[in-house]
């Protein structure tokens, strides 16, 4: 019995290492191929795609996985040209890439966020400068350069998403208030103040709750910040295009004003936030709450049920906000790897091409991520996008992602979370003034950390 | 006579011959998954990089950067203060249960099973769990677990050791149950109370679960992660006047992997001088308590 066990364990070991090696080999011989056999039969429909490399994704937005994998075996089926697409768990994108990037067969399409990973990743980035899929854009607003050579081209958006206070106008006007009185602060507060006042008797409440948990926060320490960063660009009568050693903090009491009323004209106590646990985003849709803090990604959900939600600046009391508009930006940029074979490099340009500008696929994408600045993709369907156009025709100033030049922006965010925290607590002056110097000496220390 | 050794020769001789095959894969094993991945660790400590394949040998660079981390200092010593804390009630804890249920209790074996049971669960699930209910508790007087770094220090403490008792408990059990039967009696003849049993006749006899125990007890408490990252996440912070944040409820693995990730093309380089200090700290303790403990166990 024993030895018949211990011929079953080694018999294990062996398979278990020669499966090891043996996945391996199959797996790169499964991706080379049917690149040969295809480009056999297919060749004379093919014509167009020349490449004959193969493209890995390594996808950042787990809502577009579902998409991004039907497109990719489309693009297959269409060209013989392999495209194999991972996504990255939510929150994991970075780990994920740094365990992908050093494998024997990196993706060949990846996504660089912002200005600081583009720091750590921009020498893995091709340049992009004068290539098809470049000139295809309809405009440069979301490209991202490289930190220490803006000549080069590291990554391109391949879609923008906007930020503010997304509004249930039906409830505001149900509460005897229009839109129109919520020009600025003072109207905003107004509002959101008797909304709360008569919580009980109108059955709804101003905002949504606002948790400070890992899946809320980011709403409040890497968006609505961002109020602070934009009207410190203004006044300095800059835009910033490469990460400020420090920052002043002028704004910081304009980003409290809109926190407090966020927090203290809400459908749950201030104290509870820390933890965390409420459902922001069904408090809005079921009508409980006017107000909900959030972006343009929201609007395939939230329009379900209210369909004639809108979205309005972060209002807090600046003057001349009320020129304000949406915060439009994007963390969405495909980058070529630079480590990829040449072929690699054309294929994944050629399906990156062939992604905004086939009326299928394009249309395909733009349905789940909102809006794509190409000059051949379809039009936006997302309503939040449509306000922040509106407003821009209207001739408020966009208020730019200033955020994405966050240092350290895990770290840097953590600080504010925590500091926040102690403030939901207790709203005391001074527990405030340690969220300011999160905020505030927090850029400075984490800028100084990282350079 | 003349037999005997002969057949064990060729038994030794035909050991000796297929041992490759037998030990082989193990060996290669080791050496893939453990070995070369170590020696592999030690030399990007020196280096800076984002990519292995593109590693640049800097030097001492990364244990400077790594000593002067003022967060890396505080989780030292919340970790070490935490290892301690914990391998004294873990193990007092374990040992009290495990001799309870020596006591032919009836439905021991239910017991057994029951305070084994939390160790099944998976430390970020219990994180999660214990946040829970802590929260729950915490939020009627309006704070939470986040807030206050004592919370934050006993809330794990809790945590560890309900999942950790049951375990040593098991271990404890074996080497209660192995204690001899003629040296409790005798010991009992002699006159002996219980207490008097206990100290000088059960105790020394189970010195090696002691030994096992507050080993894995100590590398446990240095080693912690999971149930860091899912109860608090190092919050509270203090945040000091120069911006920089202190990560008041942050072990020292935790404060690694942060480094690791956090931005900064050098932050990988550091992370992995740390680890490496790290791995020579826990190792060296280990065997530090290692040879202190084993002198005190008794040969039966």
């Amino acid at each position: 019995m024993k030895k018949f066990l211990a011929i079953i364990l080694a018999m294990t070991m062996v398979m278990a290492l020669v499966a090891c090696g043996g996945s391996n080999n199959s797996s790169s011989d499964s991706a080379s191929a049917p690149a040969e056999s295809t480009s056999d039969a297919s060749a004379a429909p093919a014509a167009e795609p020349t490449a004959s490399g193969s493209v890995y994704w390594l996808n950042f937005k787990p809502e577009l996985d579902e998409t991004a994998q039907a497109l990719a075996k489309t693009y297959t089926e269409k060209t013989g040209v392999p495209v194999k697409v991972v996504t990255a768990a939510s929150g994991t994108y970075g780990q994920t890439l740094t365990a992908e990037m050093d494998k024997s067969a990196p993706p060949t399409m990846f996504v660089i966020t912002n200005p600081s990973m583009d720091d750590e990743w921009g020498d893995y980035a091709l340049d992009l400068t004068g290539t098809a899929i470049a000139n295809e854009l309809s405009t440069d607003a979301y490209n991202l350069y490289n930190v220490n050579d803006p000549s080069k081209l590291d990554a391109i958006g391949y879609c923008y998403e906007c930020y503010g206070i997304i509004v249930n106008p039906d409830l505001i006007e149900k509460a005897g208030h229009s839109m129109d009185e919520i020009k600025n602060f003072d109207g905003l507060k107004a509002v959101a103040e008797d909304i709360h006042s008569r919580a009980a008797e109108l059955g709804f409440d101003a905002f949504s709750a606002s948790d400070l948990d890992g899946s809320s926060s980011w709403r409040f320490t890497g968006h609505m910040i961002n109020l602070d960063y934009v009207y410190e660009e203004r006044a300095a009568g800059t835009v910033w295009t490469e990460q400020p050693a420090s920052i002043t903090g002028e704004f910081v009491p304009n980003y409290k004003n809109l926190f407090d009323l966020c927090i203290n004209n809400s459908t749950v106590e201030p104290s509870t936030l820390a933890t965390g646990g409420h459902d922001a985003e069904a408090e809005f849709k079921s009508g409980k709450a006017a107000f909900f803090v959030n972006g343009s990604w929201e609007y395939a959900a939230v329009s379900e049920t209210v369909p004639n939600a809108t979205m309005i600046p972060y209002y807090c009391g600046v003057a001349g906000e009320e020129k304000a508009g949406l915060n439009c930006g994007t963390e969405n940029n495909w980058a070529v790897n630079a480590m990829a074979s040449a072929e690699d490099q054309q294929a994944t340009i050629d399906f990156m091409v062939w992604l905004v500008t086939d009326p299928d696929a394009s249309a395909q994408m733009v349905a789940q991520l909102g809006i794509m600045p190409y000059k051949q993709a379809v039009e936006s369907t997302n309503g939040f996008l449509n306000d922040a156009a509106e407003y821009t025709a209207n001739g408020c100033y966009v208020m730019d992602w200033a955020t994405n030049y966050q240092p350290d922006v895990d770290n840097y965010r953590a600080g504010i979370v925590s500091a926040l925290n102690a403030y939901c607590a207790d709203q005391s002056d001074a527990n405030w003034e340690t969220v300011r110097t999160a905020i505030v000496d927090g850029w400075a220390a984490a800028y100084a950390n990282t350079h | 006579m003349s037999k005997k050794p002969k057949s064990g020769n060729s038994i030794i001789r035909q050991t000796r011959l297929w041992s490759p095959l037998f030990m082989g894969p193990v060996v290669a094993a080791f050496i893939i998954g453990f070995v070369w991945p170590f020696i592999q660790g030690i030399y990007l400590s020196f280096c800076k990089f984002r990519l292995i394949r593109d590693a640049k040998f800097i030097g001492f660079g990364n244990y400077v950067k790594a000593l002067q981390d003022a967060s890396f200092r505080h989780a030292f010593w919340y970790t070490a203060m935490f290892a301690i804390v914990s391998l004294v009630l873990i193990n007092v804890l374990a040992f009290a249960v495990a001799y309870a249920l020596t006591q032919g209790i009836k439905g021991s074996n239910l017991y057994r099973t029951v305070f084994f049971m939390p160790n099944l669960i998976g430390g970020i699930v219990l994180g999660y769990i214990w946040s829970m209910i802590f929260d729950g508790i915490l939020s009627r007087y309006g704070t939470s677990v986040l807030m206050d770094s004592k919370y934050g220090f006993w809330g794990l403490i809790i945590l560890v050791s309900w999942q950790q008792i049951g375990y040593m408990m098991i271990i404890y059990i074996a080497g209660l149950q192995a204690v001899p039967e003629d040296m409790l009696e005798a010991a009992k003849i002699d006159g002996a109370n219980k207490w008097q049993t206990l100290f000088k006749v059960t105790i020394p006899n189970v010195m090696p679960s002691i030994t096992i125990c507050t080993f894995l007890g100590l590398t446990n408490g240095f080693k912690l992660f999971d149930q860091n990252l899912a109860l608090t996440a190092g919050q509270p912070f203090i945040i000091q006047p120069d911006g920089t944040s202190i990560k008041t409820t942050e072990m020292l693995a935790l404060n690694i992997y942060s480094t690791f990730y956090g931005s900064g093309s050098a932050s990988p380089g550091v992370a992995q001088a740390k680890a490496v200090l790290f791995f020579i700290l826990v190792a060296g303790l280990g065997l530090a308590q290692l040879s202190f403990t084993r002198k005190r166990e008794v040969q039966q």
